[in-house]
């Protein structure tokens, strides 16, 4: 799997007006980009994550094998906490990796 | 509020003891029944690779039971567990007031959907409507 999370432009102007609107030439040029993130759980309706569900819990599992931050993920805190809680059951019982080296 | 707990638990049982995941799991619930506890659901989730090495096994039999009860057989259950060497690991989740608490999100939403079923029969709006008309 990809290790950048996101793709970033190396500044310049990248079509979207209004945003990414940096002077140019400063540290990394216009690397912030804005994209709307949303919580995928919160589309889905979701009130419960099962820690079995490993194929669910995969996506948010980087190949480091370290839980991806919601900074990242657009997870909102309720669903991020629910992830992360079910994260470290399927862990325990070694459905996922703690570390993978 | 005395209502009875619910628990999944998960084990994972040695593979090169193939034949006595039936056998053990039986001999689980029984143990589960006698200590006044209910079984609903026991589940075989099959042979699958672990993650990382347990005891030098790279893979196991994982096995689901529901169990509902006061609590009392999870700790013999888990005694038991914890003392036979088939089992190599296993953990338990208590999953009542997880599942209550997204019954009362769910209901809470269906709540909402039925409170504005369209657009157009919104409240407010229809006596804007109505004002605008007796404005005319």
């Amino acid at each position: 799997m990809a290790t950048n999370y996101e793709e970033r432009p190396r500044g310049g102007y990248d079509g979207d007006d209004d945003q990414d609107r940096r002077p140019m030439g400063g540290r990394g040029g216009g690397r912030r980009m804005h994209r709307r993130r949303v919580c995928r759980f919160c589309i889905d309706k979701v009130d419960l994550i099962d820690f079995k569900d490993v194929r669910l819990l995969q996506n948010y599992l980087p190949e480091r094998g370290k839980i991806l931050p919601r900074r990242i993920s657009g997870n909102c805190a309720t669903h991020q906490r629910m992830l992360a809680e079910a994260i470290k059951r399927a862990r325990n019982i070694a459905l996922l990796p703690y570390t993978t080296d | 509020m005395n209502t009875k707990r619910q628990y999944e638990v998960v084990f994972i049982v040695d593979p090169t003891a193939d034949d006595d995941v039936q056998r053990l799991t039986e001999s689980f619930s029984q143990i589960v029944t006698d200590q006044g506890g209910v079984v609903t659901k026991a589940e075989t989730m099959g042979k699958r690779q672990l993650a990382y090495e347990i005891l030098h096994h790279k893979d196991g039999t994982f096995v689901l039971l529901e169990i509902e009860g006061s609590g009392r057989e999870i700790a013999e259950l888990e005694r038991r567990m914890r003392v036979n060497d088939r089992v190599l690991r296993y953990i338990t989740v208590r999953v009542d007031e997880d599942r209550r608490r997204a019954e009362k999100l769910k209901n809470r939403r269906t709540r909402k959907a039925a409170k504005r079923p369209s657009q157009g029969a919104h409240p407010r709006r229809a006596t804007m409507d109505f004002a605008e008309a007796a404005g005319e």
